[in-house]
């Protein structure tokens, strides 16, 4: 089969993007398929239509690649590619618009409350700051609506510390969010088709926050596969993760990021596509499922292809 | 005629989570200390043609004459193609050695070939170093800021950095002897200072003349060595020139560090070490094992082109051309940075250190500067901690005055939002501070390196 692989793009996450790329098309080749390599830009209709792949394998993170805009142009084209569609892209990667899909469909998410920044440049949103630090109390968390990677995730223990870190995420998006901290454990539920593959949970080393840095650096966060749970703590975790999955519309594959609180699991976030480089959490899962990288590689592009047969 | 078979993989399949490990177990414990990573893949996207960047370190190669080049490298080619493309000796040529003592000399420093090595650039000088004097767990000390590609190779080798604040006169060295003083008592020995006296990278300071003497005072009384790095010290644009650390020490405790890269070209990577004899022993036995020896096919080319004798000439053009583009940015900066941001106003060299209000962090700035397609580096790298998080270097030596114009400017333009931001959310106004004094073209480092009242003495 002629598979197109994208990746790249202009989003900061370009280089764990290309990573995933590079690792994604060596597999797609092992499976004995003819790979286009194209790093996003400027001339990627004009490629697409070239090239006329069969399927596209979208190996791209961040804004441009995972929240729905390469999506949208794939389906006017009318070439199937993998994971989630464009709509479903768009709700994953705009946090505040994921955190109120899943509250309305009655799933558990920590507090929090969004702002743009004009809110508090022509509004006066900063004489409401009080009144939502009481609501969501210290320490909280301060995050870009639309970002990966913890990039601009900042905490704020102290309302002095509060317009430093919206100074911070404000740098990445026009719409951050305040949240409540829940404390617990963080883990990952990495959904293939409509089945969730066992659960990853990060350890962080030394007390270290689960930051950009930690997340990509082989040693720095300790990743445990299958997660150490009983199974009430997995049956609950899975339940949340699932029906959060169908809440977003995703479809292929997914990443669903939670914590696991004394209250029980708390969506943070879903990511519609999530890293598939050496360290990341959805391989890792797979491989616990007793799936090679390739059996992962061929199973999401053949979601792709035969949607329904998932 | 068989089938020609299909091209290996670029990368195995051994990339599993568990052959990770596997390697991980492998792993020396020193690159558990190599920094990495978020920054780097953030200067990944720099790498995009829309983007001005003034994050890069580089000199103008576009202004060496490419006929010049060609003319050089046949002759090389013509009367000396066997031996340009052996191996050479381990300290390299002695015709090399001939033109570094003839650059070093263009600074007023005396020195013996013997004393010479010849480095795969200077970067190499700095591992050598390290690689011949530091233990795990010793003490290296430096400057903050310090130039962001020494600190990987002082973590490389496990040593302690400790950083020694700069001010617009570089080196705090009143602070230096306190911390001199401080590790007497706790039994320790630093094995050396690192430092760039002239136009620092990143901060573009300069130490005072009073701190070299003082610096080498020090050295001789603590028996400690000084490692100079001195890749800018002929690109001075204003001032007068002030004696190397290796001039006034006259070698003893003083390892110099040179390059060809910022009077001629990084490309050819070509740089260069002087110690003492007991230590250049040992710096040569570890570049026998490193790479055995630099490049010969270079080191005809710097024969070649110094042999033409136009060298200071060519220097004096660069020096020119990177003189109007640092008037060109300063200007700039007056023009589109906010009140309370602070720069430095080098004399020579390739930067600019300047620094934003407190709550600003300029790693997240620079998220933010990239969607306005211009890029600088984040003050972060030059320091071991969380320090210099709102300062950043800015570049003006690669790139031309239009690009300066407009890449300062977009700067600017993601700071003030940032500014009125903060300002918004905290109802004060950080943009009241007193106009900065006009910069008095020859007074060193006019405008504060950093904030007023923080500089002590």
């Amino acid at each position: 089969m002629n598979v197109a692989v994208l990746k790249g793009g202009r989003s900061l996450e370009r280089n764990v993007s290309l990573r995933s790329g590079a690792r994604v098309e060596d597999a797609l080749e092992r499976l004995g398929h003819e790979v286009v390599a194209l790093d996003v830009g400027g001339d990627l209709v004009k490629r697409l239509t070239a090239e006329r792949p069969d399927v596209a394998f979208v190996a791209m993170h961040g804004v441009g690649g995972e929240d729905g805009t390469v999506q949208e142009l794939l389906e006017i084209l009318g070439i199937p590619f993998t994971g989630p569609a464009a709509a479903a892209c768009a709700r994953c990667m705009d946090k505040s618009l994921a955190k109120h899909a899943i509250r309305e469909a009655g799933l558990p998410t920590p507090d929090w409350f969004a702002f743009n920044s004009t809110a508090f440049r022509e509004l006066g949103a900063a004489d409401a700051l009080g009144r939502l630090e009481q609501s969501l109390g210290f320490p909280l968390v301060v995050k870009p609506s639309r970002g990966g990677s913890s990039l601009g995730v900042r905490f704020a223990s102290a309302p002095g510390e509060v317009p430093q870190a919206l100074v911070s995420a404000f740098s990445y998006d026009d719409r951050v969010l305040l949240e409540r901290f829940v404390d617990g454990r963080e883990v990952a539920v990495s959904v293939l088709g409509e089945e969730a593959l066992p659960i990853v949970e990060a350890i962080p080393a030394q007390g270290d926050r689960y930051d950009f840095e930690a997340r990509y650096e082989i040693g720095r966060t300790r990743f445990v596969c299958p997660a150490d749970l009983d199974d009430a703590q997995r049956g609950a975790i899975e339940e949340v993760a699932l029906a959060t999955y169908r809440v977003l519309g995703c479809s292929g594959f997914a990443r669903i990021d939670l914590i696991l609180a004394a209250e029980g699991p708390q969506v943070l976030e879903a990511n519609a596509i999530p890293g598939l480089t050496d360290t990341s959490l959805l391989p890792q899962a797979a491989e616990a499922a007793g799936m090679t990288f390739e059996d992962l590689v061929a199973k999401i592009l053949d979601l792709a292809l035969h949607p329904a047969a998932a | 005629m068989s089938e020609v078979p299909p091209p290996p993989h670029r990368r195995r399949a051994h990339t599993s989570t568990r052959d990770l490990e596997r390697y991980a177990g492998l792993f020396a414990e020193r690159t558990g200390v190599m920094r990495s990573s978020a920054m780097r893949d953030l200067m990944a996207i720099t790498a995009r043609p829309e983007v001005i960047s003034l994050a890069g370190g580089l000199p103008d190669t576009s202004t060496f004459p490419p006929q010049s080049f060609a003319a050089q490298m046949t002759r090389i080619a013509q009367e000396s193609a066997a031996e340009a493309l052996q191996y050479g000796p381990t300290e390299g040529f002695e015709e090399t050695k001939d033109c570094i003592v003839e650059v070093m000399g263009a600074e007023g420093m005396l020195v013996d070939p013997h004393d010479v090595i010849v480095t795969t650039g200077g970067q190499q000088a700095i591992d050598l170093v390290c690689k011949t004097l530091v233990d795990p767990g010793d003490v290296v000390i430096c400057e903050a800021p310090t130039y962001p590609g020494a600190v990987p190779v002082f973590c490389s080798y496990q040593a302690e950095v400790v950083q020694v604040e700069c001010d617009e006169d570089g080196m705090r060295v009143d602070e230096l002897e306190g911390l001199l003083e401080r590790l007497r008592k706790e039994g320790r020995r630093p094995k050396f200072v690192y430092s760039v006296p002239s136009f620092q990278n990143p901060a573009g300071v300069t130490m005072s003349l009073q701190r070299r003497q003082r610096l080498v005072e020090l050295a001789r009384l603590h028996e400690l060595l000084v490692v100079e790095d001195n890749p800018y010290g002929l690109l001075r644009y204003s001032g007068e020139p002030l004696p190397p650390l290796y001039q006034l020490d006259g070698g003893d405790f003083v390892i110099y560090i040179g390059t060809f890269s910022k009077i001629l070209s990084p490309g050819i990577r070509l740089g260069w070490a002087v110690a003492p004899p007991p230590v250049m022993e040992k710096i040569v036995l570890g570049k026998q094992a490193a790479d055995l020896c630099t490049s010969t096919l270079t080191q005809y080319f710097v024969r070649e082109y110094f042999a033409e004798g136009r060298w200071r000439q060519y220097v004096a053009d660069l020096v020119e051309i990177y003189r109007g583009r640092r008037d060109t940015m300063i200007a700039a900066l007056r023009e589109h940075f906010p009140a309370a941001a602070t720069w430095t106003e080098p004399r020579g060299g390739l930067f600019i250190w300047a620094t934003l209000p407190e709550y600003i962090d300029t790693g997240d700035l620079l998220a933010k500067a990239l969607r306005a397609d211009v890029a600088f580096v984040p003050g972060q790298a030059a320091y071991i901690d969380e320090r210099g998080s709102n300062s950043m270097r800015l570049n003006f030596s690669g790139v031309s005055d239009e690009e300066i114009r407009e890449g300062v400017r977009r700067i600017g333009a993601v700071v003030a939002e940032q500014v009125e931001l903060y300002e918004a959310l905290t109802g004060e106004s950080g943009g009241t501070v007193a106009a900065r004094p006009d910069a008095a073209e020859d007074e060193e480092n006019v405008l504060p390196f950093r904030k007023a009242g923080e500089a002590g003495g």
